[in-house]
């Protein structure tokens, strides 16, 4: 291989290094007006009455909508007016827009917008909101339009419940020596982008309806509006430039409808609406926060008998995608563990909370906490090394998934390989634990990870080749590029497949939903796999029409061609050939006469065989591969005031192969420094009336330079037969341990079992507390 | 446009400010930001709004040689300073550095970062550990490990072999 596994630089790397790289609100022009949200300052409350006439009298207000009834929005449930009317349901969400010439000007007025609210009892937790008694967060659950595949409960909080039930519990329970029971909950928290979300909205004269955002999923956008306002699909143009962070963020659909409602409020003039980080932080969907318990038990020998898991999503008070994250929840429920007897309910539960995105995992950061520190329960109980636990009962070929997919070779990825190596790198040998003085310890936590990506079934993937007259090519993906480099490894795979210089390959990094054809969603860590195995496609078209060509020029046959650097030549004479040049739109003899015609090459992809699950037992085919991981973590813990520093954090993954190794280490670490931050200090802090108070960078706290610990990388390469070239996701994977192995860590070295994020030392003190 | 009288325009005046060694007029109101200067009156959109209250860093310029965030800078205070953002900087090699060690993802954090390691590299051309934490903690890169960062700063300081 020469391309592939190589750290080819980023096609976009010198407009990034110099300013000159373009995010959606980076466009602007004089004509555009400025959109301006009013958003709850409450969880959940009555609006009796909005007084706009203030606002109007501010210069440059052109539009005010306040109260006014649109069609439900949302994905698996319609459930969302896109701008509250009758009741606000969480604090940040969007109860009026203002439209103005400039952004102070909206700003001015937004603020004089008097609002009346007549406060309502909060449902602060998805555990709370199970309760008979909870109060409701949608009265009218039964009368909003479903997908597939959700499954309401009217007169609750329960927007969806999965059920897994696989093998006899009975046999299983009597079969376990051995029993823990835990329970683990955290709280909602933020992707925290470094760019906002930002949408602009124009509706053109001939009716066409231009927009512009930042985001994972435009091709979603331009289906969901016309859907949702009964636009021609067709009419509506999407356009996402370069995305500035996304993590499943960006994948739900917000900010787009209200630019396109405030641009049809002003006759389709051009609109902008960009969120301030406390909006992005509250208004837009979150992260997911989860109640969780697990019981787990085991025979003599330490191999997993039964498990029942409960798993309570705080999907916020509109479903949009938290329906999908339980659902992914459900599919992997038990982590990386062959369970034979299994009973999982999985729900997802409205609360007055801001709702939930996607995040890096989808789900499975979330679980392998609740997992994770359950198995570690269960090791120290069984007096047995962890990662021994975790090594006799780790998932391999030949048995099912929850969801009763029977894997094979290629399917699933070596967690035994994974946890010898990060055993290696991590030193394991030596020991978990090191006293440093009477005052310091090091401690080494580990976990584990799978997952498999729940994605539509019928998701596509397009990409179309069209040839330069130098012979060089340009690649167009509907890919977003939101920094995983994505669109270089797609012209990494075709360099690789038509044998010539990556250089010669010019990436469109714009997405616009009329010109590149669909990729379903940049989610999942689907781009490479999915997109890739369209760019082979559509290499193999390229070289077949490049061949016809050639085959007649130099009167040979086809089948006596090859392909490679940029020229298609004889098997036996390579110096007999043509370059791409001279015929990539047709030959052309000396007389004038051309043949051929203008080489354009196609491919697409779309997942084979998966399945709906079956509402009662959960059986199904959710997702194409299960790519494992193996994980440890390092701190240093203060036995006097329970602080701690991070030392070091190790991921080993199975990638099935490299594409890029740089690029492929960066997504890991990446992902692990988000994991931990996640893990250790992320959190909405909520108050009595569902407030969060901390919707700042100041307050809410990523991790910063410095603080990060060493970071260790390992792959393991099993190869997926159906990927290209082997590859599996690799996105997500170096975050989903992280929480798992942190909260092991820290539950040794305190010596108290931790059962929350973030792990703050309050948390660590407070446990400590309990118990005394 | 149809602009109705207001504070607005009253509060408006022209000033001159030297950005990346060019002398520009612009109109501005008192209470405009350097940033929003910069990137709606000026088309210098290179420099990034994250949190528009000093948190983010994603704004950073250079002003006299110094990282500032120009979210926390009024365009009128900039007046008579030099003002150097992101598309002044030219083939430096914080850049070339950045684009080797893959020190970046999104890119969006990427100029403030770039930004305030040139003026760190310009004060403090042997810097040391704990002063490149200093400066460089001031902003957040949500997509990378900071190690790839800290490699291409190391790449450069003074007395570095060259190569990573
Ligand atoms: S935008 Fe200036 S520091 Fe964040
Ligand atoms: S590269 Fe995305 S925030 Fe730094």
């Amino acid at each position: 291989m020469d391309v592939i596994g190589k750290s080819v630089i980023r096609k976009e790397a010198a407009d990034k290094v110099t300013g000159r790289a373009k995010y959606t609100n980076d466009f602007q022009s004089i004509e555009m007006l400025s959109c301006k949200m009013v958003i709850s300052p409450y969880g959940h409350a009555k609006i009796v009455n909005i007084d706009t006439s203030k606002a109007w009298k501010v210069p440059g207000v052109i539009a005010i909508i306040a109260g006014k009834r649109y069609p439900l929005t949302g994905e698996a449930i319609r459930d969302r007016p896109p701008i509250a009317v009758d009741k606000v349901r969480y604090h940040g969400e969007p109860v009026a827009l203002v439209v103005a010439e400039t952004p102070s000007q909206a700003k001015t007025a937004a603020d004089l917008i008097k609002v009346q609210y007549e406060l309502l009892p909060v449902v602060n937790s998805p555990a709370q909101a199970f309760q008979k008694d909870a109060p409701l967060v949608h009265e009218r659950l039964g009368e909003y339009k479903l997908e597939a595949d959700s499954y309401p409960v009217p007169g609750t909080n329960i927007a969806t419940h999965y059920k897994i039930r696989k093998g006899n519990m009975e046999k299983g329970w009597s079969e376990s020596e051995t029993v823990v029971e835990a329970s683990f909950s955290f709280a909602p928290s933020d992707h925290a982008a470094m760019e906002t979300r930002c949408a602009t909205a124009e509706i053109v004269p001939d009716g066409n309806i231009m927009i512009t955002t930042s985001s994972q999923a435009p091709f979603m956008v331009k289906r969901l509006i016309a859907d949702y306002f009964g636009e021609d699909m067709g009419k509506i143009i999407v356009r996402t430039p370069l995305v500035g962070g996304a993590y499943g963020g960006k994948a739900s659909v917000q900010l787009e409808v209200l630019a396109y409602l405030a641009s049809k409020e002003v006759g389709g003039r051009p609109v902008k609406l960009l969120n301030t980080r406390e909006e992005d932080i509250i208004t837009s969907a979150c992260h997911i926060g989860l109640d969780a318990t697990v019981k787990l038990g085991v025979d003599r020998s330490g191999k997993i008998r039964a498990a029942e898991i409960r798993y309570l999503w705080d999907g916020g008070a509109y479903s949009d995608k938290a329906v999908d994250v339980s659902r992914s929840g459900a599919v992997d429920c038990t982590g990386p563990y062959d369970v034979e007897n299994l009973w999982c309910d999985s729900y997802c539960m409205y609360t007055n909370h801001p709702y939930a995105a996607p995040f890096r995992g989808f789900s499975h950061s979330e679980l392998s906490f609740a997992i994770e520190r359950t198995m570690d329960l269960l090791a120290q109980k069984l007096n047995m090394d962890p990662f021994e636990l975790r090594y006799i009962n780790a998932i391999q070929p030949g048995d099912t998934t929850p969801t009763r997919v029977k894997l094979n070779k290629s399917n699933v990825g070596n967690l035994r390989k994974c946890i010898e190596k990060v055993k290696e790198l991590f030193k394991w040998e030596e020991g978990a634990i090191k006293e440093i003085d009477d005052r310091f310890i090091r401690v080494k936590g580990v976990s584990c990870s799978w997952k498999t990506s729940t994605i539509d079934t019928d998701a596509p993937s397009g990409v179309i080749l069209t040839f330069n007259r130098d012979g060089s090519i340009n690649l167009m993906s509907g890919v977003v590029e939101i920094g995983t480099g994505t669109k270089t490894i797609l012209a990494q795979i075709l360099a690789e497949r038509m044998r010539m210089d990556v250089d010669n390959i010019h990436v469109r990094m714009e997405v616009d939903t009329q010109t590149t054809p669909e990729h379903w969603k940049t989610v999942a860590s689907r781009g490479t796999f999915m997109g890739g195995r369209a760019v082979l496609r559509a290499a193999e078209d390229a070289i077949n029409q490049l061949k016809e060509i050639a085959a007649c020029a130099l009167r040979a046959p086809k089948d006596d061609l090859e392909v490679a650097n940029s020229r298609v030549f004889l098997r036996d004479d390579p110096s007999i050939g043509l370059h791409f040049k001279d015929i990539c739109y047709g030959f052309k003899y000396p007389n004038g006469q051309t043949i051929g015609q203008q080489v354009i090459g196609r491919g697409s992809y779309i997942l084979r065989h998966l399945t709906h699950l079956d509402p009662e037992t959960g059986a199904g085919k959710p997702g194409p591969e299960w790519t494992v991981a193996a994980y440890g973590v390092e701190i240093e813990f203060d036995k006097r005031d329970y602080t701690y520093r991070l030392i070091k954090a190790c991921t080993v993954v199975d990638v099935g192969n490299v594409m890029n190794e740089k690029a492929a280490e960066g997504q890991v670490m990446g992902a692990m420094s988000m994991g931990l931050a996640f893990a250790g200090r992320e959190t909405f802090y909520f108050d009595e009336l569902g407030r969060v108070l901390n919707p700042q960078l100041r307050t809410y706290r990523p991790l910063r330079y410095g603080e990060n610990p060493e970071y260790l990388v390992g792959f393991v390469k099993t190869p997926q037969l159906d990927g290209p070239y082997g590859a599996r996701g690799l996105g997500e994977h170096g975050l989903m341990g992280m929480p798992g192995a942190l909260g092991n860590a820290l539950s040794i070295a305190s010596g108290v079992s931790l059962h929350h994020l973030p792990l703050i030392p309050e948390l660590i003190w407070r446990a400590k507390e309990a118990v005394k | 446009m149809r602009r109705r009288e207001g504070e607005e325009t009253v509060a408006s005046r022209t000033i001159t400010l030297n950005i990346n060694g060019e002398e520009r007029n612009v109109m501005v109101r008192n209470a405009d930001t350097l940033l929003y200067t910069l990137r709606g009156k000026l088309g210098l959109s290179g420099s990034k709004p994250g949190c528009l209250n000093g948190d983010c860093g994603a704004c950073t310029v250079n002003v006299d040689g110094w990282p500032m965030k120009s979210c926390l800078m009024l365009a009128v205070e900039a007046e008579g300073k030099k003002v150097m953002t992101i598309e002044g900087l030219r083939n430096a090699p914080i850049q070339q550095a950045f684009v080797k060690e893959f020190a970046f993802q999104c890119g969006y954090c990427t100029p403030g970062f770039i930004m305030n390691c040139h003026a760190l590299l310009e004060q403090h051309p042997n810097a040391d550990d704990k002063t490149i934490k200093e400066w460089l903690e001031s902003n957040i890169c949500r997509c990378t490990s900071y190690i790839e960062i800290e490699k291409a700063v190391k790449s450069v300081l003074r007395g570095h072999s060259g190569g990573s």
